[in-house]
């Protein structure tokens, strides 16, 4: 049905789908849960601000999931080098993301003081350390991973884990953590009224404004750093193997897909325009649309990250050469070619019924409703 | 060459955080459809109690869902951190079950289960009990697919090995979904799973009888988990993976190894219901056998012989001479001798190509390997007996312990008569057993596909990814400490609500709301 090197592109947009849906799903959860330890100033008010996600975030959290599954089914290469390489990070990122199933289900079923703050610590954690990390990660894609393969192409990662935490990567995990902080204020703003809703507009007032600070900052940052780009040929259908390439790294290499296509330039436009858009549209009190206003935002940067870097995958630091790119690490043509077939089917009616989920779920996080479903809310 | 510490503590991780992950996954299996059974009755009947019980043994689900949730991500993060190698070499082919599983299975059951326990008051019953139904579904669904992936580590169909890209391929993926080994494996472990959290609510039905409190509600739950137990654990022994073990050469060593079957006997082999089996001297002291038996249940016919240890070896010997000269090809292939006499040769004997990795332990060069080495490979493609042998004995003993007690318990549930104080204490005190019987069956069956990850093709210690001891050190302290916490806080919270029971509904007809008992018999 269709040639190998189309597969690939809708690989790579998938995987962006799947990120972007988990950062708008799962990102508006881990922005609750950051902000639960400074919104919610009593123990009902926590409740509220915890019942907003509830019930959903199990579900918005199957996107990473399924993220992760992808990669693994769509890009074996990628998942193998960035699990292994990133090892404690993600190691971390497990470690925070196991507290929040735990925390959710268990904080209220004791009514002991000491044993809920010390779950709202675990969900804040649970918010916290994953939006970090996963942006921090993001940043050092972006420069590049110490990794190489031998010839039977076994990794070998030849940097540490401190090496993750540069100031660029710094930026990118902060810029995530704002932009989901961002994104968790403006859907908790619909789901809750009085003090909780009025300290949620502050919020996205002060999280929009430092989100469009450091997106142009490192805006500005990722013109200097060193980009890659692939100077040999390259056929787009052969096996994929990442060892057949010639490579180059120099600063500003990043910036030569804009060059090329200039309008382009509309993706990371995107991104200011509607990060500024949601603080308007919060100000005017049209909730809904700032939210789905800072999903744009959201969208839009992540895509910036993946369209500065296309074909690049996780382009290598040291031996640039064994980089992995859109045409030499997918899965064969018949695994993507199934793949597609069952993620046009179902991807569909996921949506479906979780839009459905949310509708039955619709509507505001009261104190009233919790003091009156005191035993069977979170 | 990464060290056999690595990969030792590799697998240890991979075991630990595997057999946890496991103490949780049956009872949701199961229990999820209790929870479907009991509010289809509540709906049918339309009595109050039928709720109550969803709700209640609800909240025990949920106590147990969140640890399943949690530990369940650990396992697709391992696969690429710990196991890299194997992550390269089979992800084209074990990658998609798992992210078919996230998008059929995960979603639905993720997005349901909020609904679950928030929809009550926000839909017409029938709606959610749809919902309910949906839950039991997803779950059962991702262990389809997980299975699906597992069946292809034991009996790797539909693949082939691809030079270019240095990893296996899919050809067929239908095979994949067909493979007797995974559908085996699928029936298997939900019927453990069913059974598990049949055992659990009978057992904890039993208490409240036996403390005298809840009389109604516990009887009723017994009664449903008494039916639903037999049925399951009738299914678990009947449909009892064995017979899947025929398929595949890495189950036919199982299969042996599990029997301490040294040698082929003429069918239908006998089965060896205990003894003490020698590695060293391929034989079993002591051996007690029933004839006939084995044979029945390992390849469903009388004249199929049971390979033995003995001849497994012998044609291994062989795979891995085999085995060098597809490893010596391929390296030819990857320095770019392409000719097509070479591509030939290659495909000729690829199948035995993970034979000759078997070598890479003993030397880096694989084709200039010694006699000595060549048997030593060999024998280390055969599956240790003994940790076998005995835990496979503990499962089917665990399995009809049960299964005597479900009988007991359904006739005196149809006969009215549960309230034996004798049968009670019984019920009470196989609780453990399921479990025990779901983690040293998952022992069997993944210590019994090793040298291998991927059988036949790809050996353990070069799945693993290259970390240092520390690294392994570091993460495996971190899994025990946080998950002995986890097992800590939520025995605590299962053990609290246990006690509770159904007062934790705050509904105010139930023990400690209530200063009467026998208050809500007419309920």
């Amino acid at each position: 049905m269709f040639d190998y090197e189309t597969l690939r592109c809708i690989w790579w947009l998938f995987l962006g789908v799947l990120l972007i849906g988990f950062a708008i799903m799962g990102g508006f959860d881990l922005g609750t849960a950051i902000l639960l330890p400074f919104l919610g100033k009593t123990d009902t008010e926590r409740r509220v601000i915890i019942n907003t996600i509830g019930p959903t975030w199990e579900g918005n959290q199957v996107w990473f999931v399924t993220a992760g599954g992808a990669l693994f089914a769509a890009w074996p290469m990628a998942y193998s080098v960035a699990f292994s390489g990133f090892y404690f990070a993600l190691l971390l990122t497990l470690f925070a993301l196991m507290m929040r199933p735990l925390g959710f289900d268990y904080r209220s079923k004791l009514p002991s003081e000491k044993w809920r703050s010390n779950w709202d610590k675990a969900l804040f954690i649970g918010g916290f350390v994953p939006a970090l990390i996963f942006g921090v990660a993001f940043g050092n894609l972006l420069q590049g991973v110490p990794f190489h393969f031998d010839n039977d192409m076994r990794i070998f990662y030849d940097g540490s884990f401190w090496g993750l935490l540069n100031p660029f990567a710094l930026l990118s995990g902060l810029l995530s953590v704002a932009m989901l902080t961002l994104h968790g204020a403006a859907y908790l703003q619909i789901k809750t009224e009085g003090d909780i809703q009025q300290r949620c507009q502050k919020t996205v007032m002060l999280f929009g404004i430092i989100t469009l600070a450091i997106f142009a900052l490192a805006g500005v940052w990722i013109a200097n750093i060193d980009g890659y780009a692939i100077t040999s040929t390259l056929l787009h259908d052969a096996p994929s193997n990442p060892l057949k390439k010639v490579v180059e790294k120099a600063a500003g290499l990043w910036l030569s897909n804009y060059r090329q296509y200039p309008l382009l330039i509309l993706i990371p436009g995107l991104g200011f325009m509607s990060a500024t858009l949601t603080i308007l549209l919060s100000k005017q009190q049209y909730l809904k649309s700032a939210f789905i206003s800072s999903s744009f935002t959201i969208a839009a940067i992540i895509l910036t990250a993946g369209v500065s870097m296309f074909p690049f995958l996780i382009p290598a630091s040291q031996s640039i050469n064994h980089s992995l790119t859109v045409w030499d690490s997918s899965s064969s043509h018949t695994t993507l070619a199934i793949m597609f077939w069952v993620t046009v089917v179902f991807l569909p009616i996921i949506i479906i019924y979780t839009t459905w989920v949310f509708r039955v779920l619709s509507g505001k996080i009261t104190l009233a409703h919790i003091q009156n479903n005191d035993h069977t809310a979170y | 060459m990464i060290s056999e510490a690595v990969v030792d503590l590799s697998r240890w991780q991979f075991a630990a955080t595997s057999l946890y992950h496991f103490l949780f996954v049956p009872l949701t299996l199961g229990l999820s459809f209790l929870l479907a059974i009991m509010e289809s009755t509540y709906l049918m009947t339309g009595k109050e109690i039928y709720k109550d019980m969803t709700q209640f043994w609800g909240k025990l689900f949920g106590i147990n869902f969140a640890l399943g949730v949690a530990t369940g991500l650990t396992m697709e993060f391992e696969f690429g951190m710990n196991w890299s190698y194997f992550s390269h070499y089979v992800g084209d082919v074990f990658g998609a079950p798992l992210a078919i599983e996230g998008l059929m299975a995960f979603f639905l059951e993720a997005t349901f289960v909020g609904l679950f326990f928030f929809g009550w008051d926000k839909l017409p019953k029938w709606q959610h009990l749809i919902v309910t139904w949906l839950v039991a579904f997803g779950t059962n669904l991702s262990a389809l697919w997980i299975l699906v992936a597992n069946g292809w580590m034991q009996n790797p169909v539909g693949a082939e090995f691809n030079y270019e890209t240095m990893r296996m391929e899919v050809t067929h993926f239908s095979d994949l979904i067909f493979n007797p080994a995974a559908q085996v494996k699928f029936v298997h472990t939900v019927a453990a799973g069913y059974t598990t959290a049949a055992a659990f609510v009978l057992g904890i039905s039993a208490y409240y009888m036996l403390k005298g409190r809840d009389a109604a509600f516990a009887r009723r739950s017994y009664t449903i988990a008494a039916g639903f137990g037999l049925a399951a654990c009738l299914s678990v022994i009947v449909l009892g993976d064995e017979s899947g073990y025929t398929d595949g050469e890495v189950q036919k060593a199982k299969l042996a190894a599990i029997e301490a079957e040294w040698h082929t006997e003429p069918p239908p082999a006998s089965f060896t219901a205990i003894g003490i089996p020698d590695q060293e001297k391929m034989e079993t002291a002591y051996a007690i056998k029933i004839p006939w038996v084995l044979g029945l249940i390992g390849t469903r016919s009388i004249d199929e012989p049971i390979t033995g240890l003995t001849e497994i070896l012998e044609k291994n010997r062989l795979r891995v001479r085999e085995g060098m000269k597809a490893y010596g090809l391929l390296q030819k292939l990857r320095t770019g001798e392409k000719t097509p006499e070479n591509i030939a040769e290659f495909n000729r004997y690829k199948k035995d190509l993970g034979y000759g990795l078997l070598l890479k332990r003993y030397t880096e060069k694989v084709t200039d390997a010694t006699d000595a080495q060549i048997e030593s490979a060999a024998q280390y493609s055969i599956p240790r007996v003994v940790p076998l042998f005995w835990t496979f004995r503990i499962m089917v003993g665990c399995g009809f312990v049960m299964l005597g007690v479900f009988i007991w318990a359904m006739f005196a549930s149809s006969l009215r008569r549960c309230r034996q104080t004798t049968l009670l204490k019984w019920s009470l005190y196989i609780m453990p057993l399921p479990w025990i019987a779901c983690e040293t069956g998952w022992f069997v069956a993944e210590f019994g596909r090793q040298p291998w990850t991927i059988a036949e093709v790809l050996p353990t210690f070069l799945s693993a990814s290259s970390l240092t001891e520390w690294d392994l050190y570091i993460s495996l302290s971190g899994f025990i400490a946080l998950y002995t916490l986890f097992l800590v806080i939520e025995l605590f919270l299962m053990l609290k609500f246990i006690r509770l029971g159904p007062s934790s509904l705050h509904k105010g007809r139930y023990h400690f709301e209530i200063t009467q008992e026998e208050g809500v018999s007419h309920v």
